[in-house]
C-alpha cells in the first residue's frame, strides 16, 4: 500500500482572511468585543468631524478672509502668512541665506543619517564646526558683502531651528567635558560637576530663560552688553550642556571596562585614551540619547516666546492678533503643531531605528 | 591627571627622577588647584560686577521688599491673601498654586499614563491603536503649544457666565466651571476620626492576613475588607453625626458665579495640557517597565497554577514597578517644572506671581529668580533622595 | 582637536554677536562711536511703538528716539529698535543694552528713586481707563462690582485698579497676562468682563478687536499715567540731551515750526525759533552735540503734533483727541522749558 500524505485541509474560514484577523484581533472574547464597539464609534463620531473641519469643507485659496465660508478650517491664513512663519521679519531679498543655510543643514544631516555614505568622520567634523561659521556668515551677514541682518529681524521657525541646533552643537563639547568630570577620580572635579548638572537639570528652563534675559547683564562689566539672542542662546546652551552630560555618561558607562584597560596597558595618557579609544565608541552609542534630548531641546524651544523672541510659536500667535485674521488661531495652532510633530516624529523614529541597530553590536551588556 | 593610571604608577612616582609634572598625583593636585583657582576668579569677577552694578546704577538689594505690601491682586489662592498682603505672601500663594497643579497633574497623568500604556499592549488592534497614536501625536507637540490649544483654541470657545452649561449643579463657562463647595459643620470631626481609624485598621489586618497566610497558607481577602472598612466606617460616622455637611451652591449675581467653588480655566488649561503630556511619557515607561519582566515568570506563574488576576498582582506589577518607578519619579519631578509653563496663560504659580509681577513691581532681578530656582532645585533635590533610597531598597530585593 | 574646535566656534560666535562698548566714556561717545542709537520700545502697542508688515518701526515713542537720534548723529533713521517686554525694559536699560527707553513708562517715586533710572520727560499724559463691552449698558467703573478684570502683568495698571477696587469696597478678580494683546484678546473672547489698562493703549487694542463698536471705554480714569523717555541714572549730559529733544519737539509745536516749512522758518527772525534751529551760537555745547539739533529734530521727525497727528491722533486710526497733551497755551498740560 502506497502511503500519500493528503493535502492539508485548508484553516476554518473563520481564522484567516479578513473575518480571521477581526476575530483575532478585534473580536476575541466579550470585553475586547464591547470596546472595539465603544472605541470605534467613539473614533468615527470624533474623527469625522475632524477630518471634515481640516480637508473636506475647509478653504485652501484666496488671499483675505473673506475668501474662507466659515463652515471648515480656513488654511487661507496659513498660507498667507506662510513666509512670515518661516523666516520671521528677515528682509524678503535675502530669504534665499536662509534657505541656502536649511538646504547645507539638511544635506549635512542626510549625508550622517544615510549608512551607505562614506567619510562620515569628516562630514560630522564639518556639520558640527564648519558649518555653524557658514550659517553664521550666512545668517547675519556683514561679510563678503552680505547685508547685515539684525538678530531681532530673525523669527518663525529659521529662529527656532537656529535655537535648537546651537543649543545642541554648543552643548556637545560642555557636556563631554562635564560627563567626563563627573567619571573623574579627582574629587573636586567631580563634586564641581556634580553640582553643575544637579543645578542646571533640576531648574525649569523658564526660570533660566528669565535669569538669561534679567539677571545676565548685571553680571558682566559695564559696556559688555549681550545681544537678547545670544543671551537667549547662553542660557539654553549652559541648560542643555547639563543635560547632555548625562547622555555622554550613559554612553561612557555603556564602554566595556575592558576598553579602558586595554588602553590603560598601552601606556596612553588620559586624554589620549579618552580621544582616541573611549569617546568614538561612545559617541556611537550616544547618538540616539543625543537625538532624543535634540527633541526636547526643540520642542522647549517655544519657550522663548515668553521672553519676548518671535520663534514659529510667537510669529503666529502674533499674526492671529492681526485684525484682519482673528479667530483664525485654532488653524495656526494646528498648523504650528503639525511642524513640530513632523520634525520630532521623524526624529523619533530615526532614533528608535538607531537604537534596535545599535542594540546588537553591544549586546553583552 | 590621569586618575586611572594613578594606583598603577603610585609606586613608581616615588622615584626620586620623577618631575613632579609627571606625578599623577600632584598634577591632580595642581589641575584641581588650578580649577578651583579659575572658578573662584569667575565667580569673584560674576559678584563684583554684579554688586558694582547693583551699587552704581542705585537698584535696591537685599530681601527686605518680602515684608512690604504686595498691592496687586491674584485670581486664586488657596491661604487667605488680599492686595494689602506682603510681597513674601505672594511667594507662598504663589509656591501653592504650584504644588496644587502639580498634585492635580501628577494624579491624572499617572492614570492616564498607565491606562495608555496597558493599552498599547491590549490583544485588541483597535485598542492598541489608537492609545499609540495617543501617545505619538502629544509626545511630539510643545507642551507650551498644547497649553495654548486648551486655552485659547478650547477653552475659549466656552459660552460667557449667563449661558452656562449646567449639570448637578455645576455650571460651566469661559470663567471655569463652578460647583456646589463642600461646607464642613461642627461634628464633622468625628467622620475624619472614623477615616483614621479605619486606615489603621486596614494596616493592621492586612499585616495580620499576611502572617495568617504565611502560618497556615489560608488567604484573607483583605484588600475587598480594607476597602469596606475605608468607606462603611466614615460613612457610618457621617449618618451617625446627623450628616453634618452642606452644599454651597455657586449662584450668578451680577458679572460672575459667587459662592461654590470655581474651577479657573488657566487651572484647567494647564491641568489637562499636562496631564496629556506628561501622560505619553508615563505611557511609555509603563509599556517598557511590563514588557521588562521576562516572559518566563509568566510561565512559572501558570505553572504554580496561580489565575491571572493574581499573576498580575503578585508577579508582574511588583517587578514592573521596580522598573517603573524611577523613570516615573522623573516624569514627575519634569511635570513639576513644567508646570512653570502657567505663566504663559495667566495661572497664577510660583513663577508667573513671584517671577512675573513681583519681580515686575520691585525690580529686584536676583533676589527674585534666586527665590524660585531654589523652590525648584530643592523639590529636585528632595526628588533625587527618594529615588537613591528606592533604589537602595530595591535593589536588596534582588537575588 | 574636535573638541577644542567646537569651543572656538561657539566663543567666536559669542563675540561676533556681543558688541562690546565702551560706555564708561559716556553714553553720548559710545552712541557717536557705535553711529547708531539703541531703543528700548514695546513689542508692539499701536500708536506708541509697533512695526509695519516691512518691519519699519511707528509711533509717538518711536519718534522720540528718532529725534534724540537726529539730534546726536544727525540722522533719525540712525535708530535699533530693541522690543521689550515690560519685565525686561528696565534691566535692559541698567545694563546698557539699549542708551533710551522709549516704552509707555510710567513715571513714578518708586522707579525714579529705586531702579537707577531717570525720566527724561512726558511724552504722553494717560489715565488708567476701563473698556467693557457695550450690551452690558455699564455707565460707570463702580458698577463692576465682583466683576473679572483682564490686566497686563507688571504694570502701575495692575496696582492702581486694586487700589481703587479696595478704597471703593468693590470686589473684583483680576486675570493676569504676560503681554496686553493677551490681556485684549482674552477680553474680547468673554474671559473677563472687562479691560484695563492706559488709555491710550485701549484704543489702540481696540481696534484689533473682532467687533471694535460693540466696545466701550468707561467714563473714569482711575489714575494719572504720565509716560515718558528713561535713561540711566548718572550721565547728566545725556540725560541732558534726551530731555532736550522732546522739548525741542514741543516748542517747535508751540513756535509753529513744521517739517513742512522748517527750511523758510530758518530766516524767520523770531529769536526763540532762531535759538530752536540753531541759529544763536553756543546753545548746544553743554550737550556736546550739533548746533544744528534742534533744526534736525524738526526736519527730520516733526515736531510734537505732527508726531501725535499721525501716530496717535486724528491722522490715524486711534483718533485719539489731544485733550491733555494739548499745548499749555491750548488748554492741555504740554509746557516746554524755554530754549534759552
Amino acid at each position: 500500500m502506497k502511503y500519500e500524505t493528503q493535502k492539508a485541509l485548508p484553516p476554518p474560514a473563520s481564522t484567516i482572511g479578513v473575518l480571521g484577523w477581526m476575530r483575532k484581533h478585534l473580536f476575541k472574547g466579550p470585553g475586547s468585543s464591547i470596546a472595539t464597539l465603544v472605541l470605534g464609534y467613539l473614533a468615527v463620531i470624533w474623527l469625522w468631524p475632524l477630518i471634515d473641519w481640516a480637508f473636506i469643507s475647509a478653504d485652501w485659496l484666496g488671499t483675505t478672509r473673506q475668501d474662507c465660508s466659515g463652515d471648515g478650517a480656513c488654511w487661507v491664513f496659513i498660507n498667507q502668512r506662510l513666509d512670515q512663519f518661516l523666516y520671521g521679519f528677515y528682509p524678503e531679498a535675502e530669504t534665499w541665506r536662509l534657505d541656502l543655510s536649511f538646504v547645507i543643514l539638511m544635506a549635512c544631516i542626510g549625508w550622517l543619517v544615510i549608512p551607505r555614505l562614506p567619510a562620515k568622520g569628516p562630514m560630522a567634523v564639518f556639520t558640527l564646526v564648519i558649518f555653524p561659521f557658514i550659517a553664521f556668515v550666512l545668517l547675519s551677514g556683514g561679510f563678503f558683502g552680505l547685508e547685515p541682518v539684525d538678530t531681532h529681524k530673525w523669527g518663525g521657525l529659521s529662529l527656532t531651528l537656529v535655537l535648537a541646533v546651537v543649543g545642541i552643537v554648543a552643548a556637545l563639547p560642555f557636556g563631554v567635558l562635564l560627563a567626563l568630570g563627573r567619571r573623574s577620580h579627582m574629587p573636586i572635579v567631580r563634586s564641581l560637576s556634580v553640582i553643575y548638572i544637579e543645578i542646571w537639570r533640576g531648574v525649569p528652563l523658564i526660570t533660566v530663560l528669565f535669569m538669561a534675559s534679567v539677571m545676565l547683564p548685571l553680571f558682566f562689566p559695564e559696556g559688555m552688553d549681550f545681544d537678547k539672542l545670544l543671551r537667549a542662546l547662553i542660557g539654553i546652551t549652559m541648560f542643555q550642556s547639563a543635560y547632555m552630560a548625562e547622555v555622554v555618561r550613559g554612553g561612557l558607562q555603556a564602554i566595556p571596562r575592558g576598553q579602558y584597560e586595554a588602553a590603560d596597558a598601552l601606556g596612553l595618557g588620559y586624554w589620549q585614551k579618552m580621544v582616541m579609544i573611549i569617546l568614538p565608541q561612545a559617541l556611537k552609542l550616544m547618538i540616539p540619547g543625543i537625538v532624543n534630548t535634540f527633541i526636547a531641546l526643540f520642542k522647549d524651544t517655544s519657550l522663548v516666546l515668553i521672553i519676548g523672541l518671535f520663534d514659529l510659536l510667537a510669529i503666529m500667535q502674533a499674526a492671529a492678533n492681526d485684525p484682519n485674521w482673528i479667530g483664525f488661531a485654532t488653524e495656526g495652532y494646528v498648523f504650528v503643531a503639525l511642524v513640530f510633530w513632523v520634525f520630532c516624529f521623524s526624529m523619533s523614529r530615526y532614533s528608535q531605528h538607531l537604537e534596535k541597530r545599535l542594540h546588537t553590536g553591544h549586546g553583552a551588556r | 591627571m590621569p586618575p586611572d593610571l594613578q594606583k598603577d604608577k603610585g609606586a613608581a612616582s616615588s622615584a626620586p627622577e620623577v618631575k613632579f609634572w609627571n606625578d599623577p598625583g600632584k598634577r591632580a593636585l595642581l589641575f584641581q588647584g588650578l580649577l578651583v583657582a579659575a572658578i573662584l576668579l569667575f565667580a569673584w569677577f560674576i559678584i563684583s560686577n554684579t554688586l558694582n552694578n547693583l551699587e552704581q546704577r542705585g537698584i535696591t538689594t537685599g530681601f527686605s521688599f518680602l515684608s512690604e505690601t504686595a498691592g496687586f491682586g491674584i485670581p486664586m489662592s488657596l491661604i487667605e491673601y488680599s492686595e494689602a498682603s506682603s510681597y513674601g505672601r505672594t511667594f507662598v500663594v504663589g509656591l501653592l498654586n504650584t504644588i496644587l497643579v502639580s498634585v492635580l497633574g501628577i494624579i491624572a497623568a499617572t492614570i492616564l499614563g498607565f491606562i495608555m500604556g496597558i493599552a498599547r499592549l491590549s490583544d485588541n488592534w483597535l485598542v492598541a491603536k489608537l492609545s499609540s497614536l495617543y501617545i505619538e501625536i502629544f509626545r511630539n507637540i510643545p507642551l507650551l503649544l498644547q497649553i495654548f490649544f486648551w486655552y485659547f483654541a478650547v477653552l475659549r470657545t466656552l459660552p460667557s457666565p449667563r449661558q452656562s452649561i449646567e449639570f448637578l449643579g455645576s455650571y460651566l463657562n469661559i470663567r471655569g466651571l463652578s460647583m456646589p463647595a463642600p461646607v464642613l459643620e461642627d461634628g464633622f470631626g468625628l467622620v475624619g476620626i472614623a477615616l483614621v481609624i479605619a486606615v489603621v485598621a486596614s494596616v493592621l489586618l492586612s499585616r495580620w492576613g499576611h502572617k495568617r497566610q504565611d502560618e497556615t497558607g489560608q488567604i484573607l481577602p483583605t484588600g475587598w475588607i480594607s476597602f469596606g472598612l475605608i468607606i462603611g466606617l466614615p460613612l457610618l460616622a457621617f449618618f451617625a453625626a446627623g450628616m453634618p455637611l452642606s452644599l454651597d451652591h455657586p449662584e450668578l449675581r451680577g458679572f460672575n458665579f459667587r459662592g461654590g467653588m470655581t474651577l479657573l480655566p488657566e487651572l484647567v488649561a494647564l491641568w489637562l495640557a499636562l496631564t496629556i503630556y506628561t501622560g505619553t511619557f508615563i505611557a511609555e515607561t509603563v509599556r517598557a517597565g511590563i514588557l521588562a519582566v521576562p516572559h518566563g515568570q509568566l510561565e512559572a506563574a501558570s505553572a504554580l497554577g496561580l489565575p491571572k488576576t493574581r499573576t498580575l498582582r503578585l508577579i508582574i506589577i511588583p517587578q514592573a514597578m521596580r522598573v517603573i518607578i524611577p523613570p516615573l519619579t522623573s516624569q514627575y519631578l519634569n511635570l513639576t517644572k513644567n508646570s512653570s509653563l502657567a505663566t504663559a496663560i495667566g495661572y497664577p504659580d510660583l513663577v508667573a506671581v513671584f517671577a512675573g509681577t513681583t519681580l515686575n513691581q520691585t525690580g529686584q532681578a536676583i533676589e527674585v529668580i534666586t527665590m524660585t530656582m531654589a523652590v525648584y532645585l530643592t523639590l529636585s533635590i528632595l526628588t533625587s533622595i527618594f529615588m537613591n533610597w528606592y533604589n537602595k531598597r530595591m535593589s536588596l530585593v534582588e537575588r | 582637536m574636535f573638541k577644542k574646535s567646537l569651543l572656538a566656534t561657539a566663543t567666536t560666535l559669542s563675540i561676533a554677536l556681543a558688541s562690546t562698548t565702551a560706555f564708561a566714556a559716556g553714553t553720548l561717545d559710545s552712541v557717536k562711536e557705535r553711529g547708531h542709537l539703541q531703543c528700548g520700545v514695546t513689542s508692539g502697542v499701536p500708536g506708541f511703538s509697533v512695526p509695519d508688515d516691512k518691519g519699519n518701526w511707528k509711533g509717538l515713542d518711536v519718534d522720540v528716539c528718532r529725534a534724540v537720534a537726529a539730534a546726536v548723529l544727525g540722522d533719525a533713521s540712525k535708530v535699533k529698535y530693541i522690543p521689550l517686554t515690560a519685565k525686561e525694559r528696565f534691566t535692559a536699560l541698567a545694563s546698557g543694552e539699549i542708551d533710551v527707553l522709549s516704552r509707555v513708562t510710567t513715571w513714578t517715586l518708586s522707579r525714579d528713586t529705586q531702579l537707577g533710572i531717570n525720566f527724561a520727560g512726558v511724552t504722553y499724559y494717560d489715565g488708567q481707563g476701563f473698556l467693557v463691552k457695550k450690551d452690558l449698558g455699564l455707565k460707570s467703573v463702580k458698577e463692576l462690582d465682583g466683576a473679572t478684570i483682564c490686566v497686563q502683568s507688571g504694570t502701575t495698571t495692575e496696582l492702581n485698579m486694586a487700589d481703587y477696587f479696595r478704597t471703593h469696597g468693590l470686589q473684583h478678580t483680576p486675570v493676569v497676562f504676560d503681554t496686553n494683546e493677551q490681556a485684549a484678546t482674552s477680553f474680547d473672547t468673554g474671559r473677563c468682563d472687562a479691560f484695563t489698562t492706559d488709555l491710550s493703549q485701549a484704543y489702540g487694542l481696540r481696534t484689533r478687536m473682532s467687533n471694535p463698536d460693540s466696545v466701550v471705554a468707561l467714563p473714569e480714569v482711575i489714575s494719572k499715567e504720565p509716560l515718558g523717555p528713561v535713561v540711566r541714572q548718572g550721565d547728566d549730559q545725556w540725560f541732558n540731551i534726551v530731555k532736550w529733544s522732546l522739548n525741542a519737539m514741543i516748542t517747535a509745536e508751540e513756535l509753529g515750526v513744521t517739517s513742512a516749512n522748517v527750511d523758510q522758518k530758518k530766516s524767520d527772525n523770531n529769536p526763540n525759533v532762531q535759538r530752536l534751529l540753531g541759529g544763536s551760537e553756543g546753545l548746544a555745547k553743554g550737550m556736546g552735540i550739533g548746533e544744528d539739533w534742534g533744526y534736525q529734530i524738526v526736519k527730520q521727525v516733526g515736531n510734537y503734533g505732527e508726531s501725535f497727528d499721525r501716530n496717535v491722533g486724528m491722522g490715524s486710526p486711534l483718533k485719539i483727541d489731544r485733550g491733555l497733551n494739548a499745548q499749555w497755551n491750548q488748554g492741555g498740560l504740554l509746557y516746554s522749558p524755554p530754549i534759552r
